[in-house]
């Protein structure tokens, strides 16, 4: 063995090793400062009031209880639209469509929507619903917000169904199951975890999303349950709040966007563990 | 009732079980339960079986034996028409069940596995409880009342020797059980649609030593009641196990013949090697 040689190439190694850690670290400590920050300023604009009164006139007391009620009720709407759509559609490429020709066509539109940009979708619905309403309404937000969910949905959908093996499906054949019954009682029931965990990730995923509000459901000052009107969500509130001079608006501001991430960290960690509780 | 009785369509089957023994000659036997005629098979042009023409006769074990990649899982998945789920996949021929050809196209392939089960390589259990593993075969073709059905589990269990074992967890998953209870269970399920031919193919490549035993002593015990077909890469276990055994080479049929004979005195030079560890 050439000693000169191996020396060398440790020493290289070792060099390789330093650098894929300190880019690591690098980037983990700019999100480690982001959390930091957020969880600072906005635990301390975070109390009661927070959760009980709306948004305030600037300069008075209020909180963000019509933006979070908002928020839940749009992104409710966006996943009872979503989730029957994208189930079946991924149900389609998935059982049905593997091979054929609308397989491969929906299979790529899909991946468009996917990456299509939130405000692109959200002008979509503002031409398709608002201007035909003529008003914005919480009914548009969710619209806007479902077609991110059904892409996520119809993907991950399919992707589950396809790590179902075969011979599940042909046991259930040779016992003389039809395709559909197959589909509901065994791979849909074996693919299960993984659906939902679709789906709750494409809740997270909604739940920061600006863009596709601003046109439709817009924004509410005022506590509204009505879907027939204008809304306010946390994304929209802390945009305007964030935006403003006011400084009890930016500490509701900071507050808002603390319950949005909690809300995603919770959802993600619910994800992983169904997924990891069926394995 | 479930199926099993009556034929799979109903209009004309043929009268008798005309059927070619392994050397060629034709003869019509009461004892044949499947006859297979001039069968050849395509993945897309690929010609994988080659003319077979054989027999399973009723209430024995067959054994397919041969190579890897000589057709005999193939020939299997063409008695319950398993291969139709793949459309560039398609049998040409006959197979006889009962006098009638399984291949026909009016032939309800739901009634059709319904008489012929199937037990896979893998252990399939499907993703519920072990008793629903069962009931799911048993709903597919009639509703019963729960009374009816906990009877009808229980039994198929008793039959696949799985009861004992299973008889306080019954609302357990499936998949909880072991590599050789979840065979087991699987065979549970094809008995209890009660069919007349039980595929097996390749059942306990996946299982220790001792859960093999017990699968082939089912095997023996079920041939009482039913026609067997069995693939196997284990020429001990063709041996211990079958009555008729079938070895095959490239897609064709080399020989046939009772099991005893073929495995001490083949007819074919290429069976000899074979079994001798020659080659394959």
């Amino acid at each position: 063995m050439n000693r000169a040689r191996y020396v060398r190439r440790r020493r290289r190694s070792n060099v390789f090793m330093v650098l894929s850690i300190a880019a690591t670290l690098f980037g983990l400590g700019w999100l480690a400062l982001i959390l930091v920050a957020l969880l600072y300023q906005g635990f301390s604009g975070l109390d009661v009031s927070v959760f009980t009164q709306s948004t305030p006139p600037p300069a008075a007391a209020g909180g963000l209880l019509n933006a979070i009620v908002g928020s839940l009720m749009m992104s409710f709407f966006a996943v009872v639209i979503g989730t029957p759509i994208g189930l079946m559609a991924g149900t389609y490429l998935g059982e049905y469509g593997r091979h054929g020709r609308l397989g491969f066509v929906v299979r790529f539109l899909n991946d468009i929507l996917l990456s299509a940009p939130s405000i692109v979708l959200g002008l979509f619905v503002y031409d398709v619903m608002v201007l035909t309403m003529g008003h914005f309404s919480a009914w548009a937000g969710g619209v806007a917000l479902a077609t991110i969910v059904i892409p996520v949905v119809v993907r991950t959908t399919e992707n589950m169904l396809l790590l179902i093996p075969n011979t599940l499906r042909e046991a259930a054949a040779a016992l003389g199951a039809g395709h559909s019954i197959i589909i509901r009682q065994i791979t849909w029931r074996a693919a299960r975890a993984g659906i939902v965990t679709g789906v709750l990730l494409a809740v997270a995923r909604i739940a920061g999303e600006t863009a596709p509000l601003l046109f439709t459901a817009l924004n509410n000052q005022f506590f509204s349950l009505n879907p027939n009107g204008p809304m306010a969500s946390l994304p929209v509130s802390i945009f305007q709040m964030a935006m403003s001079p006011y400084a009890d608006w930016h500490r509701l501001a900071w507050a808002g966007a603390v319950l949005i991430t909690m809300t995603v960290l919770i959802l993600s960690i619910t994800a992983r563990a169904v997924e990891s509780r069926s394995e | 009732m479930p199926a099993g009785n009556g034929s799979v369509n109903g209009s004309g089957s043929a009268n008798g079980n005309g059927s070619v023994n392994g050397n060629g000659s034709v003869h019509v036997d009461g004892n044949i339960k499947v006859a297979i005629r001039d069968l050849s098979f395509y993945y897309g042009k690929y010609k994988a079986l080659k003319n077979i023409t054989l027999p399973l006769y009723r209430n024995k074990v067959t054994a397919f034996i041969g190579p890897s990649g000589c057709g005999k899982s193939t020939l299997l998945r063409v008695l319950n028409r398993i291969y139709e789920m793949y459309p560039d996949q398609h049998a040409e021929g006959e197979v006889l069940l009962d006098g009638q050809n399984i291949l026909d196209r009016g032939v309800d392939v739901t009634l059709l596995r319904a008489k012929v089960g199937m037990v896979f390589q893998k252990p399939t259990p499907f993703p519920m409880t072990i008793f629903d593993n069962i009931a799911f075969g048993l709903q597919l073709y009639d509703h019963h009342p729960k009374s009816v059905l906990d009877g009808r589990v229980e039994h198929a269990l008793r039959r696949a020797a799985l009861w004992d074992e299973v008889k306080d967890k019954l609302h357990n998953s499936g998949t909880s059980l072991s590599g050789g209870q979840q065979q087991r269970l699987c065979i549970a399920r094809s008995v209890a649609i009660e069919p007349e031919l039980i595929l097996f193919d390749e059942p306990c490549s996946a299982l220790d030593p001792i859960s093999t035993a017990k699968i082939e002593e089912l095997i023996a015990e079920l041939s009482e009641d039913y026609t067997i077909a069995i693939v196997t890469h284990n020429m001990q276990q063709a041996s211990r196990v079958s009555d008729y055994s079938a070895f095959m080479f490239l897609g064709e049929l080399v020989e046939f013949d009772v099991t005893e004979k073929l495995f001490t005195a083949p007819s074919q030079k290429q069976t000899e090697n074979y079994i001798t560890g020659r080659f394959g």
